[in-house]
């Protein structure tokens, strides 16, 4: 549903009154629209007329907060009362890679106090950046009876003890997904704290120690991500993890850190025949070993992996995943400068051919042609993300070290379907005016080390109609491309320019040119400007301290 | 060398250390996301458990950066908290952690880990659950005095050391394995001179 089309069809009626659009009772109304799921319908319902908005609020179960900064948990329980899964997403996405400063904010404290206050049936908490304490996490566990779900990712702040809470006082827990959060271990066994007989648990990804014992208690897990088996397993400790893993016929996810995995493999077999999703992103695996383990896995459709198993690895997964949809593939050691470690275009190449439905690729590699990346996307043009890491910043087609231009070029020309964009290497201000001109669907665009000029970035302003996320960072992209996008970002969850030629004055203008924009200050060299529902976060180099800068608007948190 | 790099960052030189980065952010051990795989398979078909030492001091040498250029804050875009999540601590599986514990007179050893206690006043209070024993209190000048036992470790040099003379850290990433003294043997161990 056109969200503007359904306002326009409500502001031609008087929507102050039940209109001839509503002649329903409100509890026809309420039970149909209590069927659409998709946020972004409900949003689009929600601005129909007075009724419609009202039947939307109360049927409303689930709600998406993009951005936590963009409304306050008193506003969201007003207007929604009967939420029972809430998401929730705090820092921009570069905060995972430390460009934003230590105590930043989105502390979701103050959310379950309101929570707990509007919400005590609530079910399902989702967080992703967030800042997330022990206290917290009791507060969580010891206020909503029916809790079921908790997903943390990319979250810090707490412990294993938060963790032992919620697994103490969380009878009905289906899910507990806690993947790759800045979490302190503080040993002890949180993981006992789980009852003895938890047959609720379906879904169970961390990554402590000791999982065997688990997997005895909850067979009816659909996924299990698991942390660090000891090294040295005795027989008996190796027969019994056989025995559990021959218990979870339903495993379809599975994810850990094996550091012997070689040795354990033949462990973990039994479980393997349902997976879809692997994620071995933690396990310096070798291709043989790769290739071992793929064999037991028929389903695959995402697969995640380090480039320790090299192209020959990936040829492996090119010939046994036919189903295989996504594929990640992550730097062992990202900081190694040797370009021939990992993995080249020629592994990439080697699954794009075996794996015609691959709709989802990260990755992390020293070497790269144009002419790879047009074969890939010719016998995969499905892509919906594309997301290729040249890990030297500004390197060049090795083979004619020409830039990227015509490789991302053929991404967005033969991927029509293409939702989210990373690109790298060298790259002029080409790349962007195919992105802006091609890259009908894109939503998400990362951009690091590219570009020429203010007109790469207004070239992307300018086209792609369906931009939520833009993320530069060093690019020589200036005022003159920031503003150029005023009408644009009122359309955008988000911008992030860090160390761009962007000044402060840039900012001042851009504050003074979009009155609803609030400025929030971090450290000084560091200025978030969150507008409703959009943020600006501006990194802008300082050469003079900078005094307090009130931009004339509240400075809300 | 191990021990000296571990030295170093106890007498926190990192407070006066240049760096690249934005002011007030994290701790030098983030700006160079290492992603906690100890890097200890560089070099694919090594023994894994032979290049410990290596792992050793990359994981305590957290300033230390590559040879070849300066390190660029937050690239390649790996997040940083993938080595949290999913090692508790780096050195856990390879650098023994778990340390065999004898006391003398016991007819079998224990097996401990090291890593899931926050100092030496739990340690030796775990000990004393283990064997049913008293230590008592450590001092620096005599030890474990009026106590029958006293405990020792071998450290990585393979010189038996009394447990508590050097800092907690250095301690548990040093200990190779634990020995109860009993008797006239530990009440002639003290400290220094």
């Amino acid at each position: 549903m056109d969200p503007k089309r359904m306002r326009k069809l409500g502001e031609l009626l008087d929507s102050s009154e039940s209109t001839p659009l509503s002649p329903f009772p409100d509890e026809v109304l309420e039970a149909v629209l209590s069927l659409v799921k998709s946020h972004k319908d409900r949003s689009s319902v929600s601005l129909v007329c007075k009724d419609w908005y009202n039947a939307e609020r109360y049927t409303r179960s689930h709600v998406f907060i993009g951005n936590c900064y963009s409304v306050s948990p008193d506003i969201v329980g007003w207007r929604f009362p009967r939420i029972r899964s809430v998401t929730l997403k705090g820092k921009p996405r570069f905060s995972d890679f430390n460009l934003v400063p230590e105590n930043w904010g989105a502390d979701v404290h103050h959310w379950l106090v309101v929570f707990s206050r509007v919400y005590p049936f609530l079910e399902e908490l989702r967080l992703k950046r967030m800042t997330v304490t022990d206290e917290s996490l009791e507060l969580l566990a010891n206020s909503f009876p029916n809790f079921k779900a908790l997903s943390l990712l990319s979250c810090d702040g707490f412990s294993t003890n938060g963790l032992a809470a919620i697994a103490s006082h969380c009878k009905n827990l289906t899910e507990l997904d806690i993947q790759e959060n800045g979490m302190e271990d503080k040993g002890g066994g949180w993981l006992s704290c789980f009852p003895e007989d938890f047959k609720s648990l379906e879904v169970l990804n961390f990554a402590s120690l000791h999982s065997n014992r688990l997997l005895l208690r909850a067979p009816q897990l659909t996924e299990l991500g698991t942390g660090n088996f000891q090294q040295e397993l005795t027989m008996h400790q190796f027969a019994d993890l056989q025995f559990a893993f021959s218990k979870c016929k339903n495993l379809q996810s599975l994810s850990g850190l094996w550091e012997a995995l070689f040795l354990y493999l033949p462990a973990i077999y039994p479980a393997c025949g349902s997976l879809t999703f692997l994620n071995l992103s933690c396990a310096t695996l070798e291709s043989d070993e790769l290739a071992m383990l793929l064999s037991y896995c028929p389903n695959l459709r995402r697969l995640w992996v380090l480039d320790t198993v090299k192209d020959k690895g990936l040829e492996g997964v090119g010939s046994t995943c036919p189903l295989l949809e996504e594929l990640r593939v992550f730097p062992e050691d990202p900081q190694d400068l040797d370009i021939n470690h990992g993995v080249t275009e020629s592994g990439l190449i080697s699954v794009s051919r075996g794996c015609r439905k691959l709709i989802y690729v990260l990755y992390f590699c020293r070497k790269m042609t144009n002419a790879a990346v047009a074969t890939v996307v010719q016998n995969c043009p499905d892509f919906t993300h594309f997301r290729l890491c040249i890990m030297n910043p500004g390197q060049p087609d090795y083979l004619t070290n020409e830039p990227f231009d015509e490789a991302f070029g053929a991404v967005v020309k033969t991927c029509s379907k293409l939702q989210r964009l990373s690109v790298s290497g060298l790259l002029t201000d080409l790349t962007f005016e195919y992105i802006g001109k091609y890259a009908k669907n894109l939503e998400i665009l990362s951009v690091a080390f590219a570009g020429s000029s203010d007109w790469g970035m207004e070239c992307v302003l300018g086209g792609c109609p369906k931009l939520r996320k833009l993320e530069i960072r060093d690019c020589p992209f200036g005022n003159v491309a920031l503003l150029s996008g005023l009408e644009k970002y009122e359309s955008m969850r988000s911008l992030w320019m860090s160390a761009c030629n962007v000044t402060l004055n840039g900012c001042k203008l851009l504050a003074t040119k979009m009155p609803r924009l609030n400025v929030e200050k971090g450290c000084s060299s560091f200025c978030s400007h969150i507008v409703k529902m959009n943020i600006c976060w501006f990194h802008i180099r300082h050469r003079k301290p900078l005094k307090d800068v009130g931009f004339g608007c509240d400075s809300n948190n | 060398m191990e021990s000296s790099v571990l030295y170093e960052g106890d007498l926190n030189l990192k407070a006066t250390e240049l760096r690249l980065g934005l002011p007030g952010t994290a701790e030098p051990e983030k700006q160079n996301p290492v992603t906690g795989r100890t890097n200890k398979r560089s070099s694919p078909g090594d023994d894994h458990k032979g290049s410990k030492g290596d792992s050793d001091a990359k994981n305590c040498d957290c300033q230390n950066p590559p040879a070849a250029k300066a390190q660029v804050v937050g690239w390649p875009p790996v997040r940083s908290f993938r080595k949290n999540s999913f090692l508790p601590k780096k050195t856990e599986a390879e650098t023994g952690m778990f340390v065999k514990v004898s006391m003398d007179g016991a007819p079998y050893l224990r097996k401990i880990d090291l890593k899931i206690y926050k100092g030496y006043s739990e340690l030796l209070k775990a000990l004393e659950n283990m064997f049913k024993l008293t230590i008592g209190v450590y001092s620096e000048r005599e030890g474990y005095k009026g106590s029958e036992y006293a405990p020792t470790y071998e450290d990585k040099d393979g010189d038996w050391m009394l447990v508590g003379d050097v800092p907690w850290d250095m301690f548990i990433t040093s200990c190779k394995r634990l020995r109860i003294m009993k008797g006239s043997e530990a009440k002639g161990l003290t400290c220094g001179a």
